[in-house]
């Protein structure tokens, strides 16, 4: 019992040094100064009354939301003799393949930096400054020439390091035997297996009504969509952060998604935010850097050819250019197992007072990166908004999909899971596949790594990312893609090659998600 | 609790195994730790402290003195505590972990010495073992006072004089006054960690090449 209440003080210290820094923490003290002036509140019980007055009013809502998404966020305080890099990342080995493969990516930037001769970062000239800012909302028009980047690492190059990944104190042994994984994975994490699964995601149960099955056009409106619409506006009206997470986990209406997300990630549009997007802008103005040619590179390779996304060229700069430049962002490294790279201002080398971040956000994009902001502009139109929308979203989910660590959202767990529910409910194909020399996993992880983004129809991934939200987990993306193998099986068990099982399964913008999930976790047979 | 870390000799692991060891297959599962406190009079154990290395169950027999003549026997004080949910995955295996007190199944009053008795059923991992162990006993309690005799022992209460009318009750004024003046200490000592949002220095941000270490 003593534990549990230290423990708990513990967090809840925690979370109070959190919002102190925060824009709700002063908004709360001008509400508190200016409700001094209202007849209720009494000197005496001073504490008690305001208190009264934020419950009255909706700002302990808010609050509750603000609290809410700490929890959701940030793991819960280790044991007070770990040191900082166990809450990143506890298991030693992983934080050692995560530090090599980090070295790796700077290796690539240096040499491409040292290649083309050009800077890192350099102050923009006046000139190029004001043209800059003219051409700001039309930054797509531009055509750099990019022939001479490349992008510093692709999915493929990852999926390398990860098949690398060993425990040293795990036996592998030279010869096959029941300690080693059939998969390409070979690092025994624990994940969920599908009663487990089950339990996890209830209410995708086959009794519980779902958007992207119960709303399609057989199905007459008032047997669920009507009363799911109804219940989503109430939410909304409530402006409750956990019944929205609750809520979304059986979809969200297209109409009302916008706001659930934006409740859900605890995100208002307040004038501070609109002028915190004002000043990363301005900073993208006074400072070029080279990472920003990896993301017109990027950009121009995946979103633009795109039939979905390429209208949103231009947000996408928008939003990928000033995400670099915030260093709010460097925050999530204390939970994540990546670190950010650093370097020096020119002349000043080893000298800690000039040992900067590069990017100032500490992410350097690789392939595909892009793709994680293009679905949310279908959502958000206003700049600042999508801004922070993806903003969090990166700090809460995807940043859990290009670093090496053995959370059960992490890229590792979710390769595990998925090979494991592959063998498991479906040993026949998986047997064969490997048999060919096309393993599973050479197929899917490109759809796991971006979130299916660019692989499903929008509006198809876009329920997805509401199970996201709602669960609070990645594991859905292994669940889908076990899923999609397992729709696909008649037509893999017949190929004989892994060219030819990619083909297969090139094409996945007819599935239906919902349905499949549905099917693999509640209806299969095992 | 403020607790002190008792200095401590941790003997080299001992495996138990069943038959010869070079010429059965697997490796042994269960290790023994001995720990002694040589130059410690016989102490109250608060907690014990370490972190885990792919240890799946841990027992602890503690040997105590005892005021007879008797010989200090040897007593469980924790059974099969689990460290590792599942002992052929990775969840636990690295964490930190602290046991208290309370959590023993005897009194803890006079440690002599301690016998961890380490337990990984699992064949895939090549060793295990605990690491960084250490020993806490309770710490010193803040020094005894001697308060002036009328603090501690108080006349009994006077009738108070009556109130003067309009004035309010001088207890509830006092009472008001201290939480107030809580809330201001609160306030003062507050402070936020929240990052400013530069990433240049003195706006210079020309860059050398990104850094290894």
């Amino acid at each position: 019992m003593l534990q549990e209440e230290s423990d708990l003080s513990l967090v809840i210290a925690q979370i109070v040094q959190k919002l102190k820094g925060s824009n709700l923490y002063a908004q709360l003290e001008r509400q508190a100064w200016a409700s001094l002036q209202r007849p209720e509140i009494k000197l005496q019980s001073l504490k008690e009354d305001i208190k009264e007055f934020f419950k009255i009013s909706g700002w302990e809502k808010k609050l509750q939301n603000a609290v809410y998404s700490e929890l959701s966020v940030f793991p819960l305080p280790s044991h007070p003799a770990a040191p900082p890099e166990h809450l990143k990342e506890p298991l030693v080995y992983m934080r050692k393949a995560q530090g090599s493969w980090e070295k790796r990516i700077l290796k690539s930037l240096n040499s491409m930096c040292t290649e083309l001769s050009i800077p890192l970062a350099r102050k923009r000239p006046v000139g190029e400054q004001k043209e800059l800012l003219n051409k700001w909302n039309e930054m797509g028009t531009d055509e750099p020439d990019l022939s001479l980047f490349r992008p510093v690492y692709a999915p493929k190059d990852f999926l390398e390091v990860l098949i690398n990944l060993r425990n040293p104190n795990y036996e592998n042994g030279d010869s096959l035997s029941f300690r080693t994984h059939l998969g390409l994975i070979q690092v025994p994490l624990k994940v969920k297996d599908i009663p487990e699964l089950k339990e996890f995601f209830v209410e995708l149960g086959l009794t519980t009504g779902q958007l992207g099955i119960d709303d399609s056009t057989q199905v007459p409106p008032e047997l669920f969509e009507n009363e799911h619409v109804r219940i989503g506006q109430k939410v909304l009206a409530e402006q409750d952060s956990a019944a929205a997470q609750q809520y979304i986990r059986q979809g969200s209406p297209t109409a009302l998604r916008a706001e659930l997300w934006a409740l859900i990630l605890n995100i208002s549009s307040q004038p501070e935010d609109i002028l915190y997007y004002e000043q990363l802008k301005t900073n993208v103005i006074q400072h070029d850097l080279l990472v920003d040619s990896l993301i017109y590179k990027d950009v121009k390779l995946t979103a633009s050819n795109d039939d979905y996304y390429f209208v949103f060229e231009d947000y996408l700069y928008q939003v990928l250019l000033c995400f670099s430049r915030d260093t709010s962002v460097l925050g999530h490294f204390a939970y994540n197992s990546a670190s950010p790279p650093k370097s020096y201002i020119r002349g000043k080398l080893g000298l800690e007072e000039y040992a900067v971040f590069y990017p100032p956000n500490g992410v350097i994009p690789f392939h595909g990166f892009s793709m994680y902001v293009a679905p949310l502009c279908f959502l958000y139109h206003e700049p600042s908004k999508l801004y922070q929308i993806f903003r969090e979203m990166y700090v809460r989910f995807f940043f859990r999909l290009h670093s090496i660590s053995s959370h059960p959202s992490g890229i590792v767990s979710l390769c595990l899971l998925f090979e494991t529910l592959l063998q498991t409910y479906l040993p026949q194909l998986f047997y064969h596949l490997r048999e060919i020399g096309a393993q599973p996993l050479r197929i899917s992880f490109k759809w796991m790594v971006r979130a299916f983004s660019g692989y499903l129809a929008t509006d198809q991934l876009l329920l997805l990312w509401d199970r996201i939200l709602g669960y609070n987990s990645l594991e859905i993306l292994a669940v889908l893609a076990a899923a999609v193998f397992a729709f696909r099986a008649v037509n893999l068990m017949e190929v004989t090659s892994l060219a030819a099982a990619e083909a297969v399964l090139a094409d996945l913008s007819t599935l239906k998600v919902m349905p499949l999930l549905q099917i693999f976790l509640f209806a299969t047979v095992t | 609790m403020s607790r002190v870390s008792v200095p401590c000799h941790v003997k080299g692991t001992v495996a138990l195994q069943v038959g010869d060891v070079r010429t059965s297959q697997g490796r042994p599962g269960v290790l023994v730790i001995d720990v002694t406190f040589p130059s410690v009079a016989p102490f109250e154990l608060q907690e014990i402290m370490f972190k885990n290395y792919y240890t799946a169950f841990l027992s602890i027999r503690v040997r105590q003195h005892t005021s007879t003549h008797t010989p200090p026997k040897w007593v469980t004080c924790l059974r099969d505590y689990c460290l590792m949910p599942d002992p052929h995955s990775e969840e636990g295996a690295q964490e930190y972990i602290s046991l208290f007190k309370h959590q023993m199944l005897c009194d803890m009053a006079k440690v002599l010495e301690l016998r961890l008795i380490l337990r990984q059923p699992s064949p895939l991992w090549v060793s295990f073992t605990v690491e960084e162990l250490q020993i806490y006993q309770q710490g010193p309690k803040s020094p005894s006072m001697t308060f002036p005799k009328w603090l501690s022992h108080p006349v009994p209460c006077e009738q108070p004089a009556p109130l003067i009318e309009g004035l309010p009750d001088p207890s509830r004024v006092s009472s008001e006054v201290q939480q107030m003046w809580a809330l201001t200490e609160m306030i003062r000592a507050s402070h936020t960690s929240t990052r400013i949002g530069r990433f240049d220095v003195d706006g210079c941000y020309d860059l050398n090449l990104l850094s290894y270490t």
